[in-house]
């Protein structure tokens, strides 16, 4: 089977437009979780079918496309997804976050600041902020409805009364513009702040619960707290070890049996363009312009779950350049030309 | 204070044939401030029922009772209740309280819902448990396993807590040892002297004839047979 | 104004009118009026079907009756629930009403600690101090005889009389002014059963509560409640003073309901 035989983008134009309009409701109340008809997509619930179908009715045959799987370009899940928009409607794909014009993404948002134009859309397994304290639908979309948030605050005094801290560290609940408490999907809550006031755009589509939601560019959105125990964008303690970041999110890998261990950038791309800047942490080599691959291969990370395989990106691929815009497309399809 | 006027009752059975027994037909009574009226008449005569519709738990089939200025036998419950709170004082023969609850408490309630402050209330209600020799040791359990005349002690301090401007007495005195029974005269020559106005059921004579300023036959409220 | 100077008010706090609801032909309770003033407690009794619960729906707005109004004097004069707007009626339910259920279950969340399920209610109404959510935890725990140091425990570990305490210390956090309960000593042990009632007739008295409580025990009546209201077939056959309903009843379904309590 070719390309040829799929509509642009795998899915059928009236399909794209029930989505877009679901999208548009969502754009229009930031934060609400707009239902819509998920459609079967050749790949599992759990495997980003709901980002998929966003993305896929938001392509434009003009479009560069990223798409990150816990900040990494290269693992399963974002090399399959990329591929399948690759094959499917043949747009430029990119590993530079500044490049692109739209990111799916699963459980992060780059460290690069996005700009306007862009368009930022996450996986969302379980997009319901108050499914885990109140189980029935009907009573959470009137909670949701009658702006009844108490719940979502229990959820954190259980956190406190247990762990003496807020110890939700991912998908860690938000007000958005005052009004609608969202599940910001499994982004770490070092990533919190950088949903408010975005400059992106940012779609949320969860595939296997049917529904969509966003934030439009500049939305106040604010992580919920305490008084006394006030939200804290936390990650952990280190700089990265090849590129010596100390702001960016960081990977655990543990690297032998006796406890070695080191912490790399999860956004391999910010991490890639650092060193290729020049930067060196404690473990890492400059990547130069000679396609040099950094001494160490990151191995798989510990945290979260479907973990980057090593194997699966290609030491041979040349890295896109970092930085500077590329405006060419030839060379956006280099990630293209190695993976097949 | 207490004043009865043409009192008719009636209980029917209906689940006896609905048949009706009348027991109480055109009863006149007036009880003033400082005045003991002590009700006599042999057992079944309506005594208890008397008392009863007074404390407004037994409804009148006609005729008044009014207790300072509310009318019992019209009253609204709201008021009734209002009237029990403030005015008007029963010490029955039973004891009924909720289980579990300590004695002392029992005594203090009604000051309590008077808006009494606790420890206010629960000095008054020990000075009366006191008086009535009720051991200390006692007064923090539940007067639901004392014997009759400890029980009986209890309900006349807790009747007596409050300074109700009316009491209704039913046998006070029985069950009680010379002592005791002595308190409890004394008790009530006390309420009489505040200027209570007391209506009872005595069947100690001599208890009787030392507090009560008349007695009133309640066979001469029973409806004549038709 | 204190809890005793609330109970004398003359101002009605519910107001019951011709409340009636049908499930298609079938009664469920019709033509209910009543009124409720300030620290009054009211017993509704009845077999299974009579309709009391039904009525207890009606009136805690967790079910629309056909006809008739439901009145609450709010802080803002008396409004009729019936025909409030929905979150209206719902932040009463959280603030100035509270419900307590037959099953802790259906009252407490039991995957939540107890002092989770304390504060809720405060979280709900803009409570966002830990601190000062867990103190007042605490001192209700206190209030219902659970102790301190249970506070982060599941409901799941405490007995039936705990779980139903907790579930009134979780209602009355937030100072309601209207309790309604159904059946809330039913499923539990005499001895039990004694210390709860005690529990609420003190809180009854020093928070001036005014509760409407749905039983078919005729000795919790006697014991909570100063007026009581008997329901059969969906209707009121008989109401009053409940001593004076227990002792001197008039109707022919009050006498037989009371003469078949077995005596103790």
């Amino acid at each position: 089977m070719t390309a040829g035989d799929y509509n642009f983008a795998y899915l059928d134009e009236q399909t794209k437009c029930m989505i877009r309009r679901a999208i548009l409701k969502g754009i229009a109340v930031p934060g609400y979780q707009v239902p819509f008809a998920s459609r079967e997509m050749p790949m599992p619930y759990g495997w980003g079918t709901g980002g998929v179908q966003v993305t896929a009715a938001c392509l434009t045959p003009d479009d560069t496309l990223k798409v990150i799987d816990q900040g990494a370009d290269d693992t399963t899940n974002a090399v399959s997804i990329r591929k399948f928009f690759q094959r499917t409607a043949g747009v430029a794909v990119t590993e530079a976050t500044a490049e692109a014009t739209i990111i799916q993404t699963r459980h992060r948002i780059p460290e690069t600041a996005l700009t306007e134009g862009q368009i930022l859309v996450y996986q969302v397994p379980i997009p319901e902020p108050l499914r885990f304290l109140e189980p029935r639908e009907t009573e959470t979309r009137k909670m949701h409805e009658l702006e009844e948030y108490g719940l979502m605050h229990v959820k954190l005094y259980e956190d406190i009364a247990r762990h003496g801290q807020i110890a939700t560290s991912y998908a860690y609940p938000v007000k958005v513009e005052g009004r609608y408490v969202m599940d910001p999907s499994p982004i770490p809550k070092f990533d919190n702040p950088k949903l408010s006031d975005s400059s992106a755009i940012q779609l949320f589509g969860a595939g296997r619960e049917q529904r969509i939601y966003a934030l439009p560019p500049y939305t106040h959105v604010v992580s919920l707290d305490f008084d006394d125990h006030p939200f804290v964008a936390s990650k952990a303690a280190h700089d990265c070890d090849l590129c010596g970041a100390a702001d960016s999110y960081l990977d655990e890998v543990i690297t032998d049996d006796l406890g070695g261990r080191m912490f790399v950038c999860s956004d391999t791309d910010f991490c890639r363009c650092r060193r290729a800047a020049g930067h060196t942490g404690r473990l890492g080599a400059p990547v130069t312009a000679s396609r040099t691959v950094a001494p160490p291969p990151p191995p798989s990370p510990t945290r979260g779950e479907g973990g980057a395989d090593p194997d699966l990106s290609d030491p041979g691929a040349s890295p896109p350049p970092c930085g500077e815009g590329l405006g060419v497309g030839g060379h956006r399809h280099d990630i293209k030309e190695t993976a097949e | 204070m207490i004043e009865i006027r043409d009192l008719c009752k009636s209980f029917t059975l209906h689940n006896q044939g609905a048949a009706v027994i009348p027991v109480m037909a055109g009863a006149n009574l007036s009880v003033a401030r400082g005045d003991c009226v002590g009700l006599i008449g042999a057992s079944g005569a309506g005594k208890s029922t008397l008392m009863r519709m007074v404390w407004g738990n037994y409804l009148a089939a006609s005729g008044s009772i009014r207790v300072g200025t509310l009318d019992v036998a019209t009253a609204q419950p709201r008021q009734i209740i209002r009237l029990r709170r403030e005015t008007l004082g029963y010490v029955s023969q039973f004891l009924r309280v909720v289980p579990r609850v300590p004695t002392l408490e029992v005594v203090a309630e009604p000051l309590l819902n008077l808006g009494m402050p606790a420890d206010q209330a629960r000095d008054r209600a020990a000075s009366l448990l006191a008086r009535l020799n009720i051991p200390e040791r006692l007064w923090t359990l539940s007067p639901t396993t004392f014997s009759g005349g400890e029980q009986q002690r209890v309900n006349i301090a807790r009747g007596f807590a409050h300074p109700y401007p009316a009491l209704l007495l039913d046998e006070p005195t029985a069950s009680l040892d010379a002592v005791n029974r002595e308190v409890v005269l004394t008790l009530i020559e006390e309420a009489k002297a505040r200027g209570a106005a007391i209506l009872g059921i005595f069947h100690d004579e001599a208890a009787r004839d030392r507090v009560c300023d008349r007695v009133v036959d309640v066979r001469t409220f029973m409806p004549r047979a038709a | 104004m204190t809890a005793h100077d609330r109970s004398l008010s003359d101002r009605p706090l519910f107001q019951v009118q011709n409340l009636s609801k049908y499930y298609g032909a079938r009664i469920g309770c019709a033509d209910v009026s009543f009124d409720l003033y300030p620290g009054e407690v009211l017993g509704i009794v009845g077999e299974s079907g009579s309709g009391k619960s039904t009525l207890l729906s009606c009136l805690a707005g967790h079910m629309a009756p056909d006809t008739g109004r439901v009145i609450f004097d709010t802080a803002l004069g008396p409004r009729d629930t019936v025909t409030m707007g929905e979150a209206e009626r719902r932040r009463m339910g959280r603030t100035d009403w509270a419900f307590v259920h037959q099953n802790p279950r259906d009252g407490l969340r039991m995957g939540v600690s107890a002092g989770g399920n304390v504060g809720e209610r405060l979280m709900a109404i803009g409570a966002r101090h830990y601190g000062d959510i867990r103190d007042k935890s605490i001192d209700w725990l206190g209030r219902v005889e659970i102790a301190a140091d249970r506070i982060d425990d599941r409901p799941r570990a405490f007995s039936g009389g705990m779980q139903q305490r907790l579930q009134i210390a979780r209602n009355l956090v937030t100072g309601p002014r209207l309790v309604f309960m159904d059946e809330p000593t039913g499923g539990l042990d005499v001895s039990v059963q004694a210390r709860l009632l005690d529990l609420l007739r003190g809180l009854v008295r020093e928070m001036g509560l005014s509760a409407i409580i749905v039983t078919h025990d005729l000795a919790v009546v006697r014991l909570l409640a100063d007026r009581l209201m008997v329901m059969k077939g969906g209707h009121v056959v008989e109401q009053g003073l409940t001593d004076q309903v227990l002792d001197d009843p008039q109707h022919a379904y009050t006498q037989l309901l009371v003469s078949s309590v077995l005596q103790v």
